[in-house]
């Protein structure tokens, strides 16, 4: 068996996942500040959770293809997003983006808020509020989030075959060979991926069970009482 | 300073200058939010708000500065201590940046607040009334103008507070400035304050010092508030007499203005008497007996003439009354608060 896919979807996952981490964080605390424009923000963001993955890639066709002005602007230097690696990786982020964005900002609107208004009186700056309170107590909620990013960047499928397509070692993902295997009548070899895909997803989702577990453990009990029965709250 | 929510208004406007004063009302009265507009947390739709001569806040010249400008302490109901940082970091972050010896700073509030040996502890591992402490400990190390305190006992228990209350007052007398305290515990609100303001459905019903609202109340809310369980409107009948309504007894006062429309009376302040010859005494029956620890509440009503009952309050050890009695209740005139 030809390991090049696994290699590639992990490669597409990691980083895409390390982009989502920051980049998500990041939309996650604008958003949650902003007031006016918030649901519009937040819809747009979100989009490519609802939204079908081949609509994403078709959107993504037409701003990065040879057509559009990113495409042609790349032409001039020989080169082309569709059909490489990148476009897996950017097919990837896009589409598991809304993941992190989201949890992250679950986690930002959930901690109590007198925590963060303290701070404010208290005179610390917004940044330092953000680095040295909003992070820490959302941590283990981050974690989780960054795991089921990865989860659902390494099983991408519908966005990477409209723009990376199906070039075996350079675009062809896990999920993508298992598509062609079946298509092409080769059961054994479909099989086989099925069974290495499925059983990853199952490591992670149990990792991120251990990290739900530990999370009660480590953060302990919030702060004060308050915070304590919206925590219990939440990981029940 | 006027703030709208939904249907609720808020239209306050008070000023002190050095003084304690207590926001006294029931819950959803619009107490905390008053403390929320002037620490920043929440923008009133109008009005001004002046601390020690600098503008926090004034819709008409567009003032409006950062809860991090305004130099003002808020104890919040739950502490809001920081759930991931040690007692000793958390009151290391309160102190501003300009601040130097830091580290000595907070040795010597920790040992001002006795909590040594507890440095490194998270906020879950302390007491309530330890998280308390940190909590006043890190607004003080942050040197505000004013002290406003949100409820701060409502989440101690009964025994704890009453030691919390203590020291809470020896901070307040240390404190050079203003200090706010919101609560809706009457007991509480007249040991801690030197004014007391009472806040109904968004506005001040009464401003004055807390002798005086509790003598002689100015509005029903007030006298409520402060503990009167015996109130009725009233009617002028004579230049110095009243009836009362509720209870369709007639009395005698001094000095009856002409605006007045309720008469109250402490249960306390209720006298048994031998028989009705003195002045405002009634013959009432007892309708039922409330014991409490260490005193009884009897129910009175005036016989047949008016079911709106009549609380009196006596001490336990020479109780000898039993429900269905009727005996002779004399009501002091100088007692009788009229508003």
């Amino acid at each position: 068996m030809n390991y090049s896919p696994l290699l590639i979807s992990l490669k597409a996952a990691i980083i895409s996942t390390a982009i989502n981490f920051f980049l998500g964080i990041y939309s996650a605390f604008l958003v949650s500040r902003t007031k006016k424009l918030k649901g519009i923000m937040d819809g747009i963001l979100t989009l490519p959770l609802v939204l079908p993955p081949t609509v994403v890639g078709f959107f993504l066709l037409i701003l990065l293809g040879k057509n559009s002005i990113i495409g042609r602007t790349l032409l001039r230097f020989n080169t082309s997003i569709m059909f490489s690696q990148a476009a897996t990786i950017i097919s990837a982020t896009v589409v598991s983006f809304p993941l992190m964005y989201r949890t992250a900002r679950g986690a930002f609107e959930q901690l109590d808020k007198d925590i963060i208004n303290v701070a404010r009186t208290l005179g610390l700056s917004e940044h330092k509020i953000f680095r040295k309170i909003i992070l820490p107590n959302s941590f283990s909620n981050i974690m989780a989030g960054t795991i089921l990013t990865f989860a659902r960047s390494l099983g991408e499928f519908g966005a990477t075959i409209m723009i990376a397509g199906n070039i075996p070692g350079k675009t062809q993902t896990m999920s993508v060979v298992i598509y062609s295997a079946v298509q092409a009548g080769n059961r054994h070899l479909a099989y086989n991926w099925v069974i290495l895909m499925a059983s990853i997803s199952l490591v992670i989702m149990i990792l991120m069970n251990k990290f739900e577990t530990n999370k009660t453990y480590n953060m302990g009990k919030g702060g004060n009482q308050h915070s304590l029965c919206k925590y219990e709250k939440k990981t029940r | 300073m006027k703030k709208k929510l939904g249907n609720f208004q808020l239209d306050i406007e008070f000023e002190i200058d050095n003084k304690t004063l207590s926001l006294l009302g029931p819950s959803g009265c619009g107490k905390s939010i008053t403390l929320k507009c002037i620490a920043g947390i929440e923008t009133p739709d109008e009005g001004q708000i002046i601390l020690n001569g600098r503008t926090l806040f004034d819709h008409k010249r567009k003032i409006n500065l950062l809860p991090q400008d305004r130099k003002v302490g808020l104890l919040f109901q739950s502490y809001a201590l920081f759930p991931n940082m040690t007692l000793e970091e958390n009151i290391l972050i309160g102190i501003r940046k300009n601040r130097s010896n830091k580290k000595s700073l907070v040795k010597n509030i920790i040992n001002d607040f006795s909590l040594n040996g507890l440095e490194d502890n998270y906020p879950h591992q302390l007491s309530g009334g330890q998280q308390q402490r940190v909590a006043i400990a890190r607004m003080i190390v942050n040197e505000p103008e004013i002290l406003m305190f949100d409820e701060p006992f409502s989440a101690l228990d009964e025994h704890l507070k009453w030691q919390m209350e203590r020291e809470l007052i020896d901070i307040i007398n240390k404190h050079l400035g203003e200090v706010l305290y919101v609560s809706h515990n009457k007991n509480e609100v007249f040991r801690i304050s030197d004014l007391i303001a009472v806040i109904n459905n968004g506005k001040i019903e009464d401003f004055s010092t807390k002798y005086d609202l509790f003598n002689s109340p100015k509005s029903i809310y007030s006298a409520i508030l402060s503990g009167y369980k015996n109130i009725s409107k009233v009617q002028r009948v004579h230049s110095n007499k009243i009836l009362a309504i509720d209870w369709n007894l007639e009395f005698q006062c001094n000095d009856i203005k002409d605006n007045i429309s309720y008469m109250a009376i402490q249960e306390h302040n209720l006298d048994i008497c031998d028989c009705g010859l003195t002045e405002n005494t009634f013959k009432l029956s007892i309708d039922n007996i409330v014991e409490n620890i260490y005193s009884n509440t009897i129910v009175l009503s005036n016989i047949e003439k008016s079911n709106v009952p009549i609380y009196m309050e006596i001490p336990k050890k020479d109780f000898n009354l039993k429900p269905k009695k009727q005996i002779y209740i004399r009501f002091p005139k100088e007692k009788i608060v009229l508003f």
